[in-house]
């Protein structure tokens, strides 16, 4: 069942993301130096990593991966039972890596898995052994600092049987960085019981283009919590990030928010498929277009009895031009699957407004108050120090948009 | 305070307010009443400047000043405040939020909230969910931040139960007092909140005319004994302005 909305009466359709020359971009960069301290990189740098949730001050942090264009720069645990090292490192230290490279994410799924496959700019590798639970999360930084260039990274996530790990990685650019190609593998797997909460802050330039290709394997009792939040502008941004629930009672939630500003294209959906009994999914996404496109895609897919899942999505237009475009799709393989959705694209009340208006602030404030609302993270579930940080990041980027 | 002259208003081409004239002094507290569909959450909304509400003739003057042409929220901030009867969902705002977004001074949320019992609020969505006590609370608790010197309020005692009746009227009060010269317009179809709210006058606005000025409870007792029905007969057969005197 597929169901299309859409916000306008007019023909137009979203035309498809324009395809990328990979080779316009510069596969080298110049060499960065390892950073003992990450209190020395420039503010510049520092200000960027902010907005995407990283803290070079590593307060409240378990341990901190930054990779700048090409270069590892700091992988440091501070947490004994957490891991955090470049995917290249961790590709020496254990042999058995191997099996997790291209699991659920296949290598030859398009041009830009083969990109990553073939010219791999390290990754991070970030792992919670069996039972730990860290109070703080481990933070990640992928950060592009030259212009112009491409960075592939790959990345592995695991959290081990029993586990808790919370993991807040940010993606961002140097101010003066204008054009660039991100793509980025991920791999999760969330071991029996294990819980991996992972949220992604992207913080990229008005002219660069992004490409994440990501799944998650989820067993028996574990929890995955996705979350995504994109408020600054970009050029395009595709993916479509999935996982498998594999275990009984495995479950997995995706939480999205997206802001597109005029001239961004945003083409983001999540998708879980539910393998095993009892399992469950949801799937929850909010999208603002102030003038850029977005296109809201969720599917859930149910493959045995006894899964239920939910996939929802609200589109808020606050300008005449842009379009959001949602896609929900359910589809039942078996009897006994219960799937649901809701999607709903409209433009801020009136009313809204003029009761804010009623109460001293101005049409501007009003809604920018309801856009942030719309926006509230408070649906992602987050623990509440990760709560902090989270809404720390998007105050930070929100000062910038809004 | 507020002086309104000759006000005609339209909603979507149809005349809801005729000819309104009417003046409210400093500290001077009015009663409107009238039956449904009268024109009095219309009056209301022209005040504070609603965008459906034209007026298509006559003036309406605030501290001295006209505000015909003033947004809503130039309106707010010259010190005009609406306890809305219905007022909007709006999702992702949390009433706690609202309250830091317009209060003025230093005003302790927790406690005003904890005074109303609306402490559990403060963490919800604006309105999402709230029963009609609930609303009037959480409008009452905004106006109490906001501190308007207009209080323009439509039907506070709808949907409260009979023991919160008595609360509302004790913060309506307290919002009216903090400054000498406040005053209110009070829209009320029971009059029940006129037990703890002292009104100086009372009107009656039929079809969208303001025909009857006079002692709010004498009005009261009027509609009361022989219902608004009389009244429309009373307006049309007294002149405009006339003071009401109640049929023994």
């Amino acid at each position: 069942m597929v169901y299309h909305m859409r916000t306008r009466k007019t023909k137009k359709t979203i035309p498809p993301i324009a395809k990328i020359n990979i080779k316009s971009y510069q596969a080298n960069s110049a060499p960065k130096a390892y950073l003992d301290d990450l209190g020395s990189v420039t503010s510049d740098q520092k200000k960027n990593m902010l907005a995407a949730g990283v803290d070079p001050t590593q307060k409240s942090r378990s341990g901190t991966y930054v990779q700048m264009d090409h270069n590892v720069v700091h992988a440091r645990s501070l947490y004994p039972g957490l891991e955090v090292m470049s995917t290249s490192e961790a590709l020496k230290k254990y042999e058995w890596l191997d099996n997790y490279f291209w699991k659920v994410v296949a290598l030859d799924a398009d041009e830009f898995t083969r990109q990553a496959h073939l010219q791999q700019h390290h990754g991070y590798f970030l792992r919670a052994l069996p039972g730990v639970k860290a109070t703080y999360p481990l933070q990640a930084c992928l950060f592009i600092n030259d212009n112009n260039i491409i960075q592939n990274v790959h990345n592995i996530i695991i959290a081990e049987e029993g586990s808790d790990l919370q993991v807040i990685t940010g993606c961002a650019t140097a101010s003066d960085v204008r054009r660039g190609l991100h793509i980025g593998i991920s791999e999760f797997y969330v071991k029996k019981g294990a819980r991996l909460t992972f949220t992604m802050i992207h913080n990229w330039a008005e002219d660069v283009s992004v490409r994440p290709r990501t799944a998650a394997l989820v067993e028996a009792g574990a929890t995955f919590l996705s979350n995504y939040i994109c408020l600054k502008p970009v050029k395009d941004l595709q993916m479509y990030p999935k996982a498998e629930l594999i275990g009984r009672g495995a479950v997995a939630r995706y939480n999205t928010i997206l802001f597109a500003h005029p001239g961004s294209r945003l083409d983001v959906g999540s998708r879980v498929i539910l393998k095993a009994k009892d399992s469950r999914a949801e799937v929850v996404a909010r999208a603002v277009s102030a003038g850029g496109d977005i296109i809201a895609r969720g599917h859930l897919k149910g493959e045995v009895a006894g899964i239920k899942a939910h996939l929802e999505c609200r589109g808020l237009m606050v300008s005449e031009k842009g379009l959001i475009h949602a896609i929900p799709e359910l589809e039942g393989h078996v009897a006994g699957v219960d799937m649901s959705h809701e999607a709903a694209v409209g433009k801020i009340a009136h009313e809204e407004i003029e009761y804010l208006m009623s109460r001293g602030l101005s049409q501007g404030e009003a809604q920018a108050a309801i856009v942030r609302g719309f926006l509230d993270t408070s649906i992602m579930g987050l623990p509440a120090s990760l709560q902090k940080e989270v809404d720390q990041a998007i105050s930070a980027c929100e000062k910038e948009v809004f | 305070m507020l002086k309104i002259e000759n006000l005609t208003v339209k909603v979507a081409d149809k005349e809801v307010l005729s000819d309104i004239n009417m003046q409210l002094k400093p500290g001077e507290q009015m009663a409107l009443l009238g039956p449904n569909g009268s024109g009095k959450t219309s009056l209301l909304m022209t005040i504070i400047g609603f965008a459906n509400y034209q007026i298509t003739r006559g003036d309406i003057i605030f501290k001295g000043k006209r505000i015909n042409e003033l947004s809503i929220d130039q309106r707010a901030r010259l010190g005009i405040g609406v306890m809305f009867q219905r007022p909007p969902t709006v999702r992702g705002i949390k009433l706690r939020q609202m309250i830091q977004l317009i209060s003025k001074d230093k005003f302790n949320t927790d406690k005003e909230a904890s005074l109303l019992n609306l402490k559990d609020f403060l963490g919800r969505d604006l309105n999402l969910g709230f029963s009609g006590g609930e609303i009037k609370r959480s409008e009452l608790l905004q106006l109490l931040a906001v501190a308007p010197n207009l209080c323009l309020f439509d039907e506070p005692e709808s949907g409260v139960d009979l023991e919160n009746i008595a609360l509302v009227g004790k913060l309506i009060n307290r919002i009216l007092q903090k400054n000498k010269d406040n005053a209110s317009l009070i829209i009320t179809h029971t009059g029940y909140i006129l037990d703890y709210v002292q009104a100086d006058r009372g009107c009656i606005l039929v079809g969208g005319k303001l025909h009857c000025m006079g002692n709010p409870k004498e009005i009261l007792e009027t509609v009361k004994k022989h219902g608004y029905e009389w009244c429309i007969t009373c307006a049309r057969e007294k002149p405009k302005k006339q003071y009401h005197q109640s049929r023994k």
